[in-house]
C-alpha cells in the first residue's frame, strides 16, 4: 500500500522499513536520547528526511531523529479514519433558497489533527453540523465548483463560476454565495461583476481569514452575514462579505470592483477602496450606507458574457524600470498593459520607447495607479501628457486588478482598441466612479488620533 | 464529618488512595515573547484598545464537541480583549500567524529540561492546545514538549517527571461578570515553562516539598521571571475511585497541602452521597428532576434577592430534585455544603453571579416564608425524600441554570464530574470548568517543525548550572542550618559563596548567614542591598580573615557600603569596602586598649550597678558587655570581650 510510509522518504523511510513498522503504528521507540511511546504519524512531505514523527499518549507530537533511534517495536496498529458529522440541512418553505457554490478555501472545514491537513465541510449537513445558525437563515444547497486556493483561480474557473451563477439564477434561487479564498477574492470579485451584469439577485462572495478549525476563527460568522445578505438583502451586485472590524461584530459589504484585500493576515482584510462599502451586516440585521446599489428583482434573467483574452499583464513600476521589461510583453504578443504607476499616474522617461512601440502594433495600454487610492491626471504634468499622446490611456479611480481584468474581458469582446477603449472607460458596476466621497479614505481605515478615540471606545 | 487538614498522617492519606501530580508553570526572564516580538514583561492596566470575540467550539475527531468547549458555548460569554500598544501587537489578537520560536526561550526551556534530566526530543512541534474560556484570543494555546521521563532525586526516592512543555502565556483575567469576560493582553504570549510530574505524591506535605524542589531547579539558571504571578501551580488530585480534578492557579506553594487536602475530602464526600442516591435506588441514565416557573407564587415575596430580581423582570425557576434530602446539605469542604456544587454551576454555565444565586429547602437562613415554600412545595408535588432548589435570572439564563441544576444532580449520581477547580484563599475550592477531553490537541499549522540538533545541547550542556540538589548536598556537608541552604542553592549569590569559602577558607557558616540572612534584614530594613556588589562582599570577606575587624561589624559594614555606594558620584563602586571601612573606624584593638575600655566602663556604671541589691553578677556582667561592645564592635571580637571583662570584673572581686 503506497500510504504505508505516507511522506516518508529517504534515511526515515528506510528505518520504517528495517524495524518492521509503518504509519499509524503504535510504537515504543529506544533511542539515544531515551525511551518513547506513542503513534507514528504520516510527515509533511515538505519536512525533511531525518526525523519520524509520533504522537505522544498526551496528544503531543514530537519527531526523533532517525539516528539516534535504536529500535521501534509494533505494539498495536490503528488506522485513523476521519469524517465530518452530518447532520441533515432542515427544509422551511417560508424561508429564502440560496445556493453555496464552492470554488476552495476554508470557509469551514476541521484540522484532521493528527496529519494537520484541513478537511473542509462542505456539504449541506457538514455547514449544518458546524454552524447550525445557518439554518435559522435560509434553505440551504450547495455544489462544489472546484476545490483550489485562490492563487490557482484563472480565467477558466471564473467562467465556470459565472455561468454556475447563471444556471443557478435561471433556476431561480434566492440568492447566491460563493465560497472563495481570500488573496485572490477581489480579483474573482472584479470579473463576476463584468461576467454577469444585471443580475436579479444577491451574489456575495465569502471565505475566512482564520480557518474554521479554530476556534476564534471568522469563518462561520462570515458565513451567516454571507448567506443573511444573499437570503436577505435587497442588494443585487456582487459583493464581498468579510469582516468589518476584527471584533466579532459585523461584516461588511463591498461593492466587487472596489474592493482589495489590503492586510496579510488581519481578519478584516477587505476594504472598499476610493468609497464607502454598500452595507454593513450582522446577526440581525443589513444596514445600507448607501442608495445607488441595484435592487433585488423578481425575473429570473442575468447578462452572462464571459469571454476573456488571457493574454493581459499588470505592469507595477518601480524607479528605474528598464525597456526590456514591456518589450518582453510586446515580443511574447501581450495584446493588453495595466500600467500601475506612482503618484497621478507616472513612469519613467526610459519606459516611453517601448510604450510607443507597444500603441503602434496595437496594444492596449492603460494607466492605473499604486497609491490605490484616487484617481489617474495625465494633465497636471507635462510628462503625463506626454504619455497621452504616446497612447496610454488613463483608466480613472480603477483599482489596478480590477482594471486588469476588466482589459481581459474587455479584449475578450472585440479586438478594436477605439471599441476596448469605449468599453474600458464606462463604468459597468462601479468600478469608475465620478466622485469620491470625503469620508470614504477615512472610515474603516484607522491611525488617526481622532480615530484612535473613537476605537478605544468603540471596540474595533 | 469532614476532617480538617491536619487531622489526617501519612498512612490515612495512603489508604484514601490520595494521589497528587504538579503542573507548575514558570514564565522564562526572556527580552521579547515567545512568537512575536513584543517585549516580555511590561505590565500594564492601561490599553489603547477593546476588541470583541466570540468562541466557537470546533469539532473533534470523532466529529464530537469537547465538553469545556460546549460549556464555554452555553455560557455565551463575549470575550473582550484590551491592548496596549506598547505590551501587544497584531499577534497577540490573532490576525497575525506566528513568528518564529524565540530562540532564547528555547534554549533557557532545554537548559531547564536538562537538568530535570528529560529524554529531549529531537524535533518539537508545535501543537495548539484549545481553551475556549477565551484566555487566549486564537482559541488555542502554542505549546510544544521538548522533554520527557525525567527524574529529580527528592528524598530518598526521586519525583519522575512526566514531561517538560514550552508554551505561551495567556491572557491575564481582568473581570468576569454576567456574559462579558475581560481580558488583558499584556501577558499573553510571554514564554512560559510548563513541568509536569507523574501523579506520584502521596500526601499533601509532599505536594508542597515537591512544588518547591521543582521551582528552586528553574530558578538555578538565574533565566526565570520571580514576582508575583511568574510561577503559577496546578495540581491534580484524586482518591480511590475518584476522579483526576485539576485545581488551578495555586498562587503559593504554602497554599497546596491544605488546598488538596479539601480536594481529597471533597472527592471522599460526593463518593458518599453518590452511594446514598444509589442506594436509595436512583441511577443517573433514568433521573428526572421536575421544573415550574414560580415568579408568581413569590410575586409578593420579602425575601431580598428574588423580590429585586422579579422587579427587574427576571424569571423564578424551581427544581424539584428528588431524593436530594439531606444532600444539599452534605458537607463536601470545611463549611461548604454540596449546593455549593449547584451554586457553582450556575454561576459560571448561567452568569448568574450575584449572590446568592440559589435557594434551597435546605438552605439555611431565613429566606422565602412558610407558606411560599408550601406552595412550592405543592405545585411540584414534592414528596418528603426530595429537596427544591430555586433558581432566578432573565429568561435564557434561568433557563440554563435550571437545565445545569439537574445536570449537576444526575453527575451525583455518578460520582465525581471531571472539572477544572479554582483555588479559593481558605483553602477550599470552587467549580471552574468542566475538565477538557484529551482531543483537545491539534497540530499547529502555521509553525514547522524545529530540530534540536546535538550540537545544540552540547552547548547548553557545557553551561549547566550545578542542579540544586547537588548543591545542596555539598552545603550540608558545611554544616549551614537549613533556612540557609533552602535559599542559598536557588540565590543569586550561591556561587559567590563558593567564591568566598573556597578562595578564602572564610568559616561557610558565616559567609551563608551574612549572604543570605544578613542581607535580608537589611533589605528589610530599607536597605538598597542591590547598591552592594560580589566584588565587595568579596573584599569584604578578604579584609576579615585578615583580622581587620570582628564579624560583629558586618552588618553596619554591609549598610555602610550600600548607602556609599548610593552615591555613586564621590565614591568609586569597588572602593566602597575600603572607603566604609574607614568611616566606621573599626581599626582593631590591642587586648591593653581593651582592658583600658573595660576598665572605664566599669568605673563610670559600678555605682549605678551596687545600689541594687539582687545578685548583682550576671546582670552586671550583660550590662557591662553591651556597653563596652557598642564601644569596640568590629575592632575586637565578642568573645574575646567576655573573657577580658570576666578576668576584670574577678579581679575587682565580689
Amino acid at each position: 500500500m503506497a500510504d504505508k510510509y505516507k511522506g516518508y522518504r529517504g534515511e526515515a523511510k528506510d528505518k520504517l522499513i528495517e524495524q518492521k513498522v509503518r504509519v499509524w503504528s503504535d510504537v515504543k521507540i529506544d533511542s539515544t536520547r531515551g525511551k518513547f511511546v506513542g503513534i507514528i504519524l504520516p510527515r509533511a512531505e515538505t519536512s525533511d528526511d531525518s526525523h519520524i514523527v509520533i504522537k505522544l499518549r498526551n496528544g503531543y507530537n514530537i519527531g526523533l531523529t532517525v539516528n539516534t533511534i535504536k529500535q521501534i517495536t509494533e505494539t498495536a496498529y490503528e488506522e485513523a479514519n476521519y469524517k465530518i458529522p452530518e447532520k441533515e440541512f432542515p427544509y422551511d418553505p417560508k424561508k429564502p433558497n440560496v445556493k453555496l457554490l464552492g470554488t476552495g478555501g476554508t470557509i469551514a472545514s476541521r484540522l484532521d489533527y493528527r496529519t494537520g491537513a484541513v478537511i473542509p465541510a462542505f456539504s449541506p449537513g457538514e455547514l449544518y453540523g458546524s454552524v447550525p445558525e445557518l439554518a435559522d437563515i435560509c434553505n440551504l444547497q450547495t455544489e462544489k465548483l472546484y476545490g483550489v486556493f485562490s492563487e490557482n483561480m484563472g480565467p477558466a474557473q471564473w467562467k465556470g463560476t459565472a455561468e454556475a451563477i447563471a444556471r443557478e439564477i435561471k433556476k431561480g434561487t434566492d440568492g447566491i454565495v460563493i465560497g472563495h479564498g481570500t488573496d485572490t477574492m477581489h480579483h474573482t470579485s472584479a470579473i463576476l461583476s463584468f461576467m454577469l451584469q444585471d443580475s436579479p439577485v444577491p451574489i456575495v462572495m465569502v471565505g475566512s481569514q482564520r480557518s474554521s478549525d479554530r476556534p476564534s476563527s471568522d469563518a462561520a460568522l462570515n458565513l451567516m452575514h454571507a448567506t443573511k445578505t444573499a437570503a436577505e438583502s435587497d442588494i443585487a451586485e456582487v459583493m464581498v462579505c468579510m469582516f468589518g472590524p476584527t471584533s466579532d461584530e459585523y461584516g461588511l459589504l463591498h461593492r466587487g470592483t472596489r474592493v482589495r484585500k489590503m492586510h496579510s493576515s488581519y481578519r478584516s482584510t477587505f476594504r472598499t477602496i476610493g468609497d464607502i462599502p454598500i452595507a454593513i451586516v450582522d446577526r440581525e440585521k443589513i444596514t445600507t450606507l448607501r442608495t445607488d446599489y441595484k435592487r433585488r428583482r423578481k425575473d429570473k434573467k442575468v447578462k452572462l458574457n464571459t469571454n476573456f483574452e488571457e493574454k493581459v499583464s499588470i505592469v507595477y513600476y518601480y524607479p528605474n524600470m528598464k525597456p526590456d521589461i514591456i518589450e518582453s510583453l510586446i515580443d511574447n504578443e501581450y495584446k493588453g498593459i495595466i500600467i500601475a504607476g506612482t503618484g497621478l499616474g507616472h513612469i519613467n522617461k526610459p519606459l516611453y520607447e517601448p510604450i510607443r512601440k507597444a500603441c503602434q502594433k496595437g496594444i492596449a495600454v492603460y494607466m492605473t495607479v499604486q497609491t490605490l487610492w484616487g484617481y489617474v491626471q495625465m494633465y497636471v504634468y507635462d510628462t503625463g501628457r506626454d504619455l497621452m499622446d504616446i497612447g496610454i490611456v488613463p483608466a480613472a479611480n480603477m483599482l489596478p486588478e480590477v482594471a486588469y481584468v476588466k482589459l481581459g474581458w474587455a479584449l475578450g469582446q472585440t479586438n478594436k482598441l477605439e471599441k476596448v477603449k469605449e468599453i474600458m472607460l464606462t463604468p459597468i458596476a462601479g468600478e469608475i466612479t465620478d466622485r469620491e466621497p470625503h469620508d470614504g479614505y477615512l472610515i474603516y481605515q484607522g491611525g488617526l488620533p481622532e480615530i484612535s478615540k473613537f476605537l478605544k471606545s468603540c471596540k474595533k | 464529618m469532614i476532617k480538617h487538614f491536619g487531622e489526617l498522617t501519612h498512612k490515612e492519606y495512603v489508604s484514601l488512595g490520595f494521589k497528587c501530580g504538579l503542573e507548575i508553570h514558570q514564565q522564562l526572564l526572556t527580552q521579547k515573547k515567545l512568537f512575536c516580538h513584543c517585549p516580555a514583561g511590561l505590565y500594564s492596566n492601561k490599553y489603547d484598545v477593546e476588541i470583541l470575540r466570540h468562541m466557537r467550539p470546533t469539532l473533534s475527531e470523532l466529529g464530537e464537541y469537547d465538553g469545556t468547549a460546549l460549556m464555554e458555548f452555553k455560557t455565551k460569554k463575549e470575550i473582550i480583549y484590551r491592548l496596549n500598544n506598547k505590551s501587544a501587537c497584531t499577534y497577540e489578537f490573532d490576525d497575525t500567524p506566528p513568528f518564529a520560536m524565540n530562540e532564547e526561550a528555547l534554549d533557557i526551556a532545554l537548559e531547564i529540561a536538562i537538568l530535570l534530566q528529560c529524554n529531549l526530543v529531537s524535533e518539537l512541534h508545535i501543537s495548539r492546545k484549545q481553551y475556549l474560556d477565551g484566555s487566549i484570543p486564537t482559541g488555542f494555546q502554542r505549546t510544544t514538549i521538548l522533554g520527557v521521563d525525567g527524574k529529580i532525586p527528592y528524598k530518598n526516592k526521586k519525583i519522575r517527571i512526566y514531561q517538560l512543555g514550552l508554551e505561551e502565556d495567556s491572557c491575564r483575567e481582568i473581570s468576569d461578570a454576567g456574559h462579558i469576560r475581560i481580558y488583558n493582553t499584556d501577558r499573553l504570549g510571554m514564554p512560559l515553562i510548563e513541568t509536569v510530574t507523574y501523579p506520584d505524591i502521596k500526601d499533601p506535605w509532599e505536594a508542597a516539598e515537591v512544588a518547591e524542589v521543582i521551582r528552586r531547579l528553574t530558578r538555578v539558571t538565574g533565566k526565570v521571571r520571580t514576582g508575583i504571578g511568574a510561577t503559577r501551580q496546578d495540581v491534580n488530585v484524586s482518591i480511590k475511585n475518584g476522579t483526576r480534578i485539576e485545581i488551578k492557579g495555586v498562587p503559593r506553594i504554602p497554599l497546596i497541602p491544605k488546598l488538596v487536602h479539601n480536594e481529597a475530602m471533597r472527592q471522599k464526600s460526593l463518593l458518599e452521597i453518590k452511594e446514598k442516591l444509589r442506594k436509595k435506588g436512583f441511577s443517573n441514565t433514568s433521573y428526572k428532576a421536575n421544573f415550574c416557573d414560580v415568579t408568581n407564587i413569590l410575586k409578593k415575596t420579602k425575601y431580598k434577592p428574588i423580590k429585586e430580581a422579579i422587579e427587574n423582570s427576571s424569571l423564578v425557576k424551581a427544581i424539584l430534585l428528588p431524593g436530594f434530602k439531606n444532600i444539599l446539605s452534605y458537607e463536601t469542604q470545611p463549611d461548604v455544603l454540596f449546593e455549593q456544587e449547584i451554586s457553582d454551576r450556575v454561576r459560571v454555565i448561567a452568569c448568574l453571579d450575584t449572590m446568592p444565586n440559589i435557594i434551597s429547602t435546605e438552605t439555611r437562613g431565613a429566606n422565602l416564608s412558610h407558606t411560599e415554600w408550601e406552595k412550592i412545595t405543592t405545585q411540584l408535588g414534592s414528596k418528603n425524600q426530595d429537596a427544591i432548589v430555586i433558581v432566578w435570572g432573565n429568561k435564557q439564563d434561568s433557563e440554563t441554570g435550571m437545565k445545569e441544576i439537574e445536570i449537576r444532580a444526575k453527575e451525583a449520581i455518578i460520582g465525581i464530574p471531571s472539572e477544572t477547580r479554582q483555588a479559593l484563599p481558605n483553602g477550599t475550592n470552587g467549580f471552574e470548568r468542566i475538565l477538557p477531553g484529551p482531543n483537545r490537541m491539534y497540530p499547529d499549522t502555521d509553525l514547522p517543525p524545529i530540530s534540536i540538533a546535538d550540537k545544540r545541547i552540547k552547548r547548553i550542556s557545557a553551561v549547566i548550572p550545578e542542579p540544586p540538589w547537588k548543591k545542596e548536598k555539598r552545603y550540608i556537608k558545611l554544616k549551614l542550618s537549613e533556612d540557609v541552604i533552602a535559599l542559598l542553592v536557588v540565590s543569586k549569590y550561591s556561587k559567590l559563596f563558593d567564591k568566598i569559602v573556597n578562595d578564602l577558607k572564610v568559616a561557610p557558616v558565616l559567609v551563608g548567614v551574612t549572604i543570605i540572612q544578613r542581607l535580608k534584614h537589611l533589605r528589610r530594613k530599607g536597605v538598597n542591598i542591590n547598591k552592594i556588589s560580589d566584588a565587595q562582599i568579596y573584599q569584604m570577606f578578604e579584609a576579615y580573615k585578615k583580622n581587620r575587624f570582628s564579624k560583629e561589624i558586618i552588618p553596619a559594614l554591609l549598610e555602610k557600603i550600600a548607602t556609599l555606594s548610593d552615591k555613586k558620584s564621590t565614591v568609586h563602586y569597588e572602593l566602597g569596602f575600603e572607603k566604609a571601612y574607614k568611616k566606621l573606624k573599626i581599626n582593631p584593638i590591642s587586648i591593653k586598649e581593651l582592658q583600658i575600655e573595660i576598665k572605664n566602663a566599669y568605673k563610670t556604671y559600678a555605682k549605678v550597678l551596687y545600689k541594687s541589691k539582687v545578685n548583682m553578677r550576671p546582670r552586671m556582667e550583660r550590662f557591662l558587655m553591651g556597653k563596652i561592645m557598642n564601644k569596640v564592635i568590629g575592632k575586637v571580637d565578642g568573645k574575646t570581650v567576655r573573657n577580658e571583662l570576666k578576668k576584670i570584673l574577678n579581679n575587682y572581686g565580689r
